[in-house]
């Protein structure tokens, strides 16, 4: 198998597995903490292969993510399509950064996110959400290392495969 | 690497993140969000797309599932026998208030036939399974183990063994999702079982609190008041426990009082509820009416 096809199937994998770990309940105490996994897999694949996440991708997943989890159809698309946008733009940029430092640049991205998010349920008309809210992005910061790492061992190894 | 030879990559060109796609792509998301906002196309779609939805959703739920397993196979036997005879203490005084039920049925029925009356109080419940399966942490929704294949139906009460949970929002052929009671959305007609006092519970967004608002200065209520179902609004039958009142208070007009209570039903433990299987009312608008009315009536499904 090619190279570029073995790259297509971690992308998928990853998103399944985002999608999954979305879906998957945790204590109720630790529920707060649950960081945004599908955010940030499409952070990490639109800094890494922008050509397989580009705005559309984003979008298409956003929209299978309310297809599963959301309440209102598009909510995640605006949100991913946000999150994506920035980091194609500020690509260069990110990629240099050292890995605390894209922690950082992750929790403003996601912090941005959350303020997405609360715009568009204040549109549609629902209840301002509790203080634990703005919990995740925290989280979803500090999962991001865990997760760079990880998935850049995963293509270090898919490539010395080939 | 495969990333140089492609144009849309290079590092300083705007690529695929041009102004003029993201414009595109926010203004096709703002689009349908606006339209599921009026119509509600997304239960519709995600209905139509069960296929797929359903058994992700299973899957997601397998990994709690099988924690609960292992719980359960490697419980010491110390434990099984201490959890066994609870139960049974328990199964004894519910059988000790079935008993007196048992009397209070047949004195009940000896009136009833007394005064004609043609409603039944018979209960017929059917048994459905959580899925473990988190939707969002900040809407309060649960997903159960059963759909329009075993004759679930939107607008369904849910109850367990302590009181009312919520109600059926949107099913799928084998899967349905509820809206509980703790819902921001949600509000259910309650009384207080004390002194027959009408007022209508909020849900707070968070799991052990229902906000009850608007209730004049003179009412009488008090914390440790138990609150029940009133069935008014035809959607949750009268009669079976809401919550209990833990503070009373002024609200910030000081023109009224809020209370605010913790739901009897254990709503962030329960493994298995059960569905009420008649409605004191058909969901929704009146048959004649339901054609004209269908889009309003998606509207209202949380209010009482």
């Amino acid at each position: 198998m090619s190279r570029l096809r073995l790259q297509a199937w971690l992308v998928g994998a990853t998103v399944l597995v985002a999608f999954a770990l979305q879906l998957m309940p945790l204590p109720p105490l630790a529920e707060p903490f649950k960081p945004y996994w599908l955010g940030l897999v499409v952070v990490y694949w639109a800094i890494e292969a922008p050509e397989r996440m580009g705005l559309g991708r984003a979008f298409v997943l956003g929209l299978c993510g309310d297809l599963l989890i959301g309440e209102l159809l598009g909510e995640q698309a605006m949100r991913l399509l946000v999150l994506a946008f920035i980091v194609l733009r500020f690509r260069a940029r990110l990629r240099a950064f050292p890995l605390a430092q894209q922690a950082l640049a992750l929790l403003v991205l996601l912090l941005n996110d959350r303020v997405v998010t609360l715009m568009i349920r204040g549109f549609a008309g629902e209840a301002m959400p509790p203080a634990t809210f703005w919990i995740a992005p925290v989280s979803g910061a500090l999962a991001w290392p865990l997760l760079y790492l990880a998935l850049d061992r995963a293509r270090l190894y898919q490539r010395s495969a080939d | 690497m495969a990333i140089a030879r492609d144009k849309a990559a290079t590092l300083f060109a705007e690529g695929g993140a041009s102004t003029l796609r993201l414009i595109l792509y926010l203004a096709a998301a703002i689009t349908l969000m606006v339209l599921d906002h009026r119509g509600h196309y997304l239960q519709g779609l995600r209905r139509a797309a069960s296929v797929v939805v359903e058994p992700a959703y299973r899957l997601a739920g397998l990994p709690a599932q099988v924690a609960r397993a292992t719980r359960d196979a490697v419980a010491t036997q110390h434990q099984l026998v201490d959890e066994n005879r609870a139960l049974r203490e328990q199964l004894l005084l519910a059988q000790a208030r079935l008993n007196r039920l048992d009397a209070l049925l047949a004195q009940n029925e000896r009136l009833k036939a007394l005064l004609d009356a043609q409603h039944d109080l018979g209960l017929a419940v059917q048994f459905a399974h959580l899925v473990d399966v988190d939707l969002d942490p900040f809407r309060h929704r649960v997903v159960l183990d059963v759909g329009t294949g075993q004759g679930a139906m939107v607008g369904q009460p849910i109850i367990d063994a302590h009181g009312i949970m919520g109600q059926l929002v949107e099913v799928l052929p084998n899967t349905s999702v509820a809206m509980l009671i703790t819902d921001p959305a949600h509000a259910i007609p309650v009384r207080v079982e004390r002194t027959g006092l009408r007022a209508i519970a909020y849900g707070s967004g968070a799991t052990d609190r229902l906000e009850l608002r608007d209730i004049p200065r003179s009412a009488d209520i008090k914390a440790g008041d138990k609150l029940l179902s009133s069935g008014l609004g035809g959607r949750f039958p009268a009669g079976f426990p809401v919550g209990t009142i833990d503070t009373v208070g002024p609200d910030a007009n000081g023109l009224f009082l809020v209370a605010s209570a913790h739901p009897a039903a254990a709503l962030d433990r329960s493994g298995e509820v059960l569905l009420l299987q008649d409605q004191p009312q058909p969901y929704g608008p009146p048959a004649t009416l339901a054609g004209a009315a269908a889009a309003t009536a998606t509207t209202s499904q949380g209010g009482p």
